[in-house]
């Protein structure tokens, strides 16, 4: 059978991650910190719109690009977010979460050889989804030492006569990194000048500790260089809603919506109306939410160092990256004897690029007795390995 | 400490009893004895007002019978209220007691083992109070919900072990 499959698709690993769940998933009386989701759930009022739509029968599909009120309250959300106004009509459109946007994006700006430069470690679908595309993933390895910012350096370090688009993604997944002003205005100079297009995927957007998120694209030379990719997901807790939108110049935009409309057709109509309430009223819950957030990372945080467990301090989403070298194991099979010694499971740091091998991430999106407990087990472990 | 970490204190405090104040320091970012001294001032000044565990009675014991009644009132003068509500709030079996606006002006929660004492407590006890002009019991049937925790549906967590 396999000679009639796409030698592309064949080629593509499989995501660490799902392997990994396959072993965790067997596993009886489990703490997890290995989920890439909120806890929270959807905040009621929001539920309570999507179940409204259903029930009123808005069960037909929308416009390819989202219906209008949703674009129109994306597009005021994100001029009172990262100062731009774009244009309702033509310079947004809804996606099937910020993964399809990934995709879209992709899918629309690469030519066979185009090089696409992306940091590592991140997010598990960028690398196959340039794969996909026939693009060359190029990917710019950061360091907790320097906080797992992208510099100017290195970003020149690996531009050719290819390189076509950049990648960032900040908060990022999964060493909780931000980019501060400062760290996004060195690189401009560069993106410009080899007239590189930038996709921010700013997922987490929302979920910044003690600083506020900036997006590149506030910059104002960045604006038409600048697909911002973003979504429900983790600002509202609507995981499995399964919606996002990428905002940028029109006619990006605009072939994103062709592929988008031959592939997905829309997104799901139920999703949109309840997104439309999360906009309207659901900045309350997101201040809320991110307390909570915040609380929690000072205490892993405590708790890591407490147990010498070296940890960069992240500064948004709701994920810590600490080192394991020092256990002389890869993170794989550290990952794998933690969960099955102590029974707690977290993602082994190689899931998110070869440069994350040596770490491993810990999700912070757990109620605090969660969180004592799996440190109680991991003080345990940790303190069996230094024996 | 500033008023919003106050607060802060208070809502995490509120929802999580047992946090030691070593957490709750680590939690909020501010020092140990920081949040001593401010629980301590807390206390003190009844904003704490005490610390206590959410019980499911209904699953321990048939002896436990709750009542809200409502009470009409005639109050005597300008601090009527006031000295009614002390009265009624010294019973040990009053368990919560309101002071509302629309068709009556108190509301009184009353513990019992049945129906009968509680019944008995409000004949002998609240009816007859001389400013009471009318009484009505609503026994409760069944609680779902209290102090915002969902009675019946212990949450699970739906989310998958592992995701990107």
């Amino acid at each position: 059978m396999r000679e009639l499959l796409s030698k592309k698709i064949l080629q593509l690993k499989p995501s660490g991650i799902r392997k990994f769940f396959d072993v965790a998933n067997e596993i009886p009386d489990v703490i997890s910190l290995g989920v890439g989701e909120p806890d929270f759930e959807t905040p009621y009022h929001i539920r309570e719109v999507g179940i409204q739509a259903l029930q009123s029968g808005k069960t037909f599909y929308t416009s390819n690009s989202g219906l209008k009120d949703l674009r129109k309250e994306i597009c005021t959300y994100s001029q009172e977010k990262i100062g731009n106004y774009y244009e309702p009509n033509s310079e947004v459109i809804v996606t099937v979460g910020g993964s399809e946007a990934i995709d879209l994006v992709l899918r629309t700006i690469i030519n066979p050889g185009d090089e696409i430069i992306y940091i590592e470690p991140s997010f598990v679908s960028y690398l196959p989804c340039i794969l996909m595309t026939g693009g060359v993933p190029v990917s710019i390895e950061l360091k907790p030492e320097k906080k797992f910012r992208l510099t100017k350096e290195q970003l020149e370090k690996v531009i050719t006569n290819k390189s076509k688009a950049l990648i960032l993604s900040y908060p990022n997944n999964p060493t909780g990194a931000i980019m501060e002003r400062e760290d996004l205005q060195a690189l401009i100079d560069v993106i410009q000048k080899n007239n590189l297009l930038v996709i921010s995927d700013e997922i987490y957007s929302e979920l910044t500790y003690n600083k506020h998120h900036v997006s590149i694209a506030s910059f104002p030379e960045m604006k038409e260089r600048t697909i911002v990719i973003n979504g429900f997901s983790k600002n509202f807790a609507m995981t499995g809603w399964r919606l996002g939108y990428a905002l940028g110049n029109y006619e990006i935009i605009q072939q994103m919506i062709k592929v988008h409309q031959y592939a997905i057709m829309c997104a799901p109509t139920i999703s949109q109306y309840a997104a439309i309430e999360a906009l309207q009223n659901g900045q309350e819950d997101v201040i809320h939410m991110r307390e909570s957030y915040n609380q929690r990372r000072s205490f892993l945080y405590h708790e890591l160092n407490r147990l010498k467990l070296h940890c960069f301090e992240p500064e948004g989403a709701f994920y810590m990256f600490p080192d394991i070298r020092e256990f002389g194991m890869s993170s794989e099979e550290f990952a794998v004897d933690l969960l099955n010694k102590e029974k707690v499971a977290v993602v082994p740091g190689n899931a998110f690029g070869d440069c994350g091998e040596g770490f491993i991430r810990i999700s912070y999106a757990y109620s605090i007795f969660e969180l004592k407990e799996a440190i109680k087990r991991i003080e345990k472990y940790v303190l069996s390995k230094r024996v | 400490m500033q008023k919003k970490e106050i607060l802060s204190l208070l809502e995490l405090i509120e929802q999580n009893g047992d946090l030691s104040e070593l957490e709750l320091a680590i939690m909020l970012n501010l020092k140990e004895i920081e949040i001593h001294e401010t629980i301590e001032s807390l206390k003190s000044s009844n904003i704490i007002c005490g610390y206590h565990t959410l019980i499911n009675w209904d699953k321990v014991t048939n002896d436990d019978v709750k009542a809200l009644v409502e009470l009409r009132v005639t109050p005597q003068g300008g601090d009527g209220y006031e000295r009614l509500a002390e009265k009624i709030k010294e019973y040990p079996q009053v368990k919560a007691l309101y002071l509302l606006s629309g068709s009556y002006d108190f509301l009184v929660l009353v513990d019992g083992k049945n129906i009968k004492e509680i019944s008995l407590f409000v004949s002998s006890k609240l009816a007859s109070i001389n400013e009471v002009q009318n009484t009505t019991t609503h026994f409760v049937l069944r609680k779902y919900k209290d102090l915002g925790v969902d009675f019946d549906n212990k949450k699970v967590d739906e989310r998958m072990v592992v995701t990107p």
